[in-house]
C-alpha cells in the first residue's frame, strides 16, 4: 500500500469514528430532545396557533381570525383588570416578602436558641397546599364570625368584609401570598447568611464598622446580593402564576376586582369555553414572564461580570 | 507604637479548654510569632487580643493599659486575616479608606448623598483619599486602586488587606496567618516584604503561624504553643539550639530532630541504639531518657569509635549543597537523618553500613515526661521578658 493510499483509508475510517460518533451524540440528546419538543415547544406553538383562532372548546369548526383576539383583549375590561391587578398584586407581595424574610431571617441568625423551630414554623406554609390554607384564611376572614374581625372589633379597629370589598380584597390577597412565600425567602435568606465568611464580620469590627446599620450595609447586604436578586426572580414569577387562591377565596370577585392573569386565562378557556381567547391570554402571560426573566437574567449576568 | 501583654489568659469553648493561662509580654516595635501545630488555640489568643474574642480570665494590656473592656476600633489594632477579609463589593481604594471613613466621618456624614452636602466632608474624604493614594504607593499597589478585590490576584489581595491595616498607624498589628494562602515562591517574597514594613514603620507586630521557616526567618522572639500552653518563648536560634521540651524540638527543624530512646549508664555514658555515647552531663542511671540529635549534629565517620552510631543506610536524599541519609539504627523504628556533604554521595551505596559521629555540645536530652535535661538555665529563658 503506497502511502498515499494509506492516507485515504485512514481519512475512511477517521470519517466513519466521525459519524459514529455523531450518531451516539444524536442517541444521546434525542430523549431529552423529545421530551423539550412534545412538552414545551408543542404546546407553545398550539397555543400560538389556538391565539389566531375563534375556536371554542368541544366546537368542530374554527375559523382562522387573526390578531382579532389580542384587539379584543385591549379593549376587554376584564383582561385590563386582570392585568391590573396581577401587577398590583405582584408590586405589594414581592417587596414586602423580600423585606420581611430578610428581616425574619436577621432574627433568626442572630438568635441563639430555637433557630430550626423557627425556620420550620416559617417554612410550613410554603410547603402546606394553598387550596387548603386558603379555606383556613376564609375562616378567619370571615365577616361576622372570623377572628380578624372580632380581634379588630375588640380593640376598636374598623372592621370589615375583607374578601368581598373592592377595595380590600387585592391586599388581603397580597397578604396571604406573602405569607406564603415568606418561608421561601426565609430559607434563600437564612442559607446566604450562613454562607457569610465570619472574617468580613471580624474585619468590619476592626475597622470600626460594629454598629447593626454600619455591618448590614457593608457587609451583610452587599453579599446578600446574589441570594436577594434569585428570591426577587422566584417570587414575582410566583406572584405573577397567582391562582389557587383567587379561585378558592374569591373567584376573580367581587366584581373584577380580584381577576388575575391566569385566572381570567382559566375562565375564559374553561369555564366560558372561548379557547381562542384564552389562548391569546395565555400568549399575553407568557410575553411578560420570559420579557420578566430575560430582564433578570441580564442583571444578574451583568452584576457576574463585574464582582 | 505600643508593647502588649497578656496575664494569665484562659478560654474555653464550652467543655474544650483552648488557651490555659497563658502570660506573655510583647515589646514596643517587637516582631513577636505565635508558632503552633493547628487547634493549639494560637489564632485565639490573637482574636482575644484584638478583642474579637472574650477571654474566660485573665487581662490583656495595650502600651501598659488594660483594654478588656474595649471594643476591637478602640483597641488601636489592626488585624490582617488569612482570608484577606476584602470586602468583595468595595474598590481596592474604597477598601483601604474604609477604617478611615469609619473614624473621621459620621455617621451622617457618610451617608451617600446627603453626607456630600454636610459641611467638611469633602475636605475630609480628600485628605482620606491622598493617605490611601500614600500607603498604595508604599505597598506597590497604587495601579489597583480602583479594581475590586475579585479582579486582584492572591498576592495583589494580601498587599490591600496589608495596605487596609496601615493605613490608619495602628499601635499593634495582628496577623493571622497572612501568608498561607499563597503559592510557595509568592510566600517566600511576602515573607520579606514583610519583615521589611516592619523594619520601616517599627510598631508591635503579632504573627500567627504554624510555618516553621515563616516564624524563623521573620521574628524577633517565637512563641511556641502546643496544646494552649506557652511551651517556649525565646528567639529563633535560641529555640532551635535549645529547645525547652521535647514537642518544641520536634516542631522546629526540617527535617525532624532525631529522637533515640536512651538509657543512661552512669558517668555521663549512655546506651543508646546499641552504641554507649559519651555526653559530659552528670546523669544518673535509671530512668529511660531520649537523645534527640539534629540531622546536622551527626558526622559521616569511617568507622565505629567514640560516640558514633552505626547503622545500615536505607536511601540518600539530595537537596542541592547537602544530601539527607536515611540510616536504620537498632532499635528505632524510624531511619536517622543525617545531613552530610554532598561531597560522599559517591561514596554512599544504599545496604551498606556507615558510622555516624555524633556532636556531643549539639546532642540534647529530654526526660520520659519531656523536659529538656540538664542546663538548668533554659527554665529562665522562657520566663524572660522584654528586658532580656
Amino acid at each position: 500500500m503506497t502511502s498515499e493510499q494509506s492516507a485515504t483509508v485512514d481519512r475512511q475510517l477517521r470519517i466513519d469514528t466521525g459519524s459514529a460518533e455523531t450518531l451516539a451524540g444524536y442517541a444521546l440528546i434525542g430523549p431529552a430532545l423529545v421530551l423539550i419538543l412534545v412538552l414545551f415547544i408543542l404546546p407553545t406553538g398550539a397555543v400560538l396557533a389556538i391565539a389566531a383562532t375563534d375556536w371554542h372548546l368541544g366546537a368542530k369548526t374554527l375559523s382562522f381570525i387573526g390578531a382579532a383576539n389580542f384587539t379584543s383583549l385591549l379593549a376587554d375590561p376584564a383582561f385590563r383588570a386582570a392585568l391590573f391587578n396581577t401587577a398590583a398584586y405582584s408590586l405589594m407581595v414581592v417587596p414586602s416578602t423580600l423585606v420581611l424574610g430578610l428581616s425574619l431571617a436577621l432574627l433568626i441568625e442572630s438568635g441563639k436558641t430555637l433557630r430550626a423551630f423557627y425556620r420550620a414554623i416559617h417554612f410550613l406554609p410554603f410547603m402546606t397546599s394553598l387550596a387548603a390554607m386558603a379555606i383556613v384564611w376564609e375562616m378567619l376572614l370571615h365577616p361576622t364570625i372570623g377572628l380578624v374581625n372580632q380581634v379588630f372589633a375588640a380593640v376598636g379597629l374598623p372592621t370589615a368584609n375583607w374578601l368581598r370589598g373592592e377595595s380590600t380584597v387585592l391586599p388581603i390577597l397580597a397578604v396571604i401570598g406573602t405569607w406564603q412565600s415568606l418561608g421561601l425567602a426565609l430559607v434563600l435568606f437564612l442559607a446566604g447568611l450562613k454562607a457569610i465568611p465570619q472574617d468580613l464580620y471580624d474585619a468590619a469590627d476592626i475597622d470600626g464598622a460594629d454598629g447593626v446599620l454600619d455591618r448590614l450595609r457593608l457587609v451583610t447586604l452587599p453579599s446578600l446580593a446574589p441570594v436577594s436578586l434569585f428570591v426577587l426572580i422566584v417570587v414575582t414569577l410566583r406572584a405573577f402564576a397567582a391562582f389557587d387562591i383567587i379561585q378558592v377565596l374569591t373567584r376573580g370577585g367581587p366584581g373584577d376586582a380580584s381577576v388575575m392573569l391566569l385566572y381570567a386565562l382559566y375562565r375564559e378557556s374553561f369555564e366560558y369555553f372561548r379557547t381562542g381567547y384564552g389562548a391569546a391570554i395565555a400568549v399575553v402571560f407568557l410575553v411578560i414572564v420570559i420579557a420578566l426573566a430575560t430582564l433578570q437574567a441580564r442583571v444578574v449576568n451583568s452584576r457576574a461580570s463585574h464582582p | 507604637m505600643a508593647s502588649v501583654s497578656v496575664r494569665g489568659v484562659s478560654k474555653s469553648f464550652g467543655s474544650t479548654p483552648i488557651i490555659d493561662g497563658i502570660s506573655l509580654d510583647i515589646c514596643d516595635g517587637e516582631f513577636l510569632t505565635l508558632l503552633g501545630p493547628s487547634g493549639c488555640g494560637k489564632s485565639t489568643l490573637l482574636r482575644i487580643i484584638a478583642g474579637l474574642e472574650r477571654q474566660d480570665c485573665g487581662t490583656i494590656e495595650v502600651a501598659g493599659s488594660k483594654v478588656d473592656h474595649l471594643r476591637p476600633k478602640r483597641r488601636d489594632v489592626a488585624m490582617v486575616f488569612q482570608s484577606y477579609a476584602l470586602y468583595p463589593h468595595l474598590t481596592v481604594s474604597e477598601n483601604m479608606a474604609l477604617p478611615l471613613r469609619m473614624r473621621r466621618l459620621s455617621a451622617l456624614q457618610r451617608l451617600p448623598v446627603i453626607g456630600a452636602l454636610l459641611p467638611n466632608t469633602h475636605s475630609v474624604s480628600a485628605e482620606i483619599k491622598t493617605e490611601v493614594a500614600r500607603a498604595a504607593k508604599a505597598l506597590g499597589i497604587d495601579h489597583l486602586l480602583a479594581r475590586k478585590p475579585g479582579q486582584l490576584s492572591g498576592g495583589q489581595r494580601q498587599r490591600v488587606a496589608v495596605g487596609r491595616a496601615m493605613v490608619r498607624h495602628p499601635a499593634v498589628f495582628l496577623m493571622d496567618e497572612p501568608l498561607s494562602n499563597l503559592d510557595a515562591k509568592l510566600r517566600v517574597q511576602m515573607r520579606g516584604e514583610i519583615k521589611e514594613l516592619h523594619r520601616r514603620i517599627g510598631v508591635t507586630f503579632v504573627y500567627v503561624t504554624h510555618d516553621q521557616t515563616e516564624a524563623m526567618t521573620m521574628s524577633d522572639r517565637i512563641a511556641v504553643m502546643l496544646d494552649g500552653q506557652l511551651a517556649q518563648v525565646a528567639s529563633p536560634q535560641q529555640i532551635y539550639t535549645s529547645p525547652a521540651d521535647r514537642r518544641v524540638a520536634e516542631l522546629i527543624g526540617a527535617p525532624k530532630i532525631n529522637l533515640l530512646e536512651a538509657t543512661p549508664r552512669g558517668e555521663g555514658l549512655l546506651a543508646v541504639a546499641g552504641s554507649t555515647l559519651a555526653l559530659d552531663s552528670k546523669l544518673d542511671g535509671g530512668n529511660n531518657i531520649t537523645l534527640g540529635i539534629r540531622p546536622e549534629s551527626l558526622q559521616f565517620a569511617e568507622r565505629a569509635g567514640l560516640n558514633t552510631l552505626t547503622g545500615r543506610l536505607r536511601y540518600v536524599e539530595h537537596v542541592g549543597a547537602d544530601l539527607f541519609a536515611h540510616v536504620d539504627v537498632p532499635g528505632s523504628s524510624e531511619p536517622l537523618v543525617a545531613r552530610l556533604p554532598v561531597e560522599l554521595a559517591s561514596s554512599l551505596q544504599s545496604d551498606q553500613s556507615v558510622h555516624l559521629r555524633v556532636r556531643r555540645e549539639q546532642a540534647l536530652l529530654f526526660s520520659a515526661d519531656g523536659r529538656r535535661l540538664s542546663e538548668g538555665d533554659d527554665q529562665f529563658t522562657q520566663l524572660r521578658s522584654c528586658a532580656g
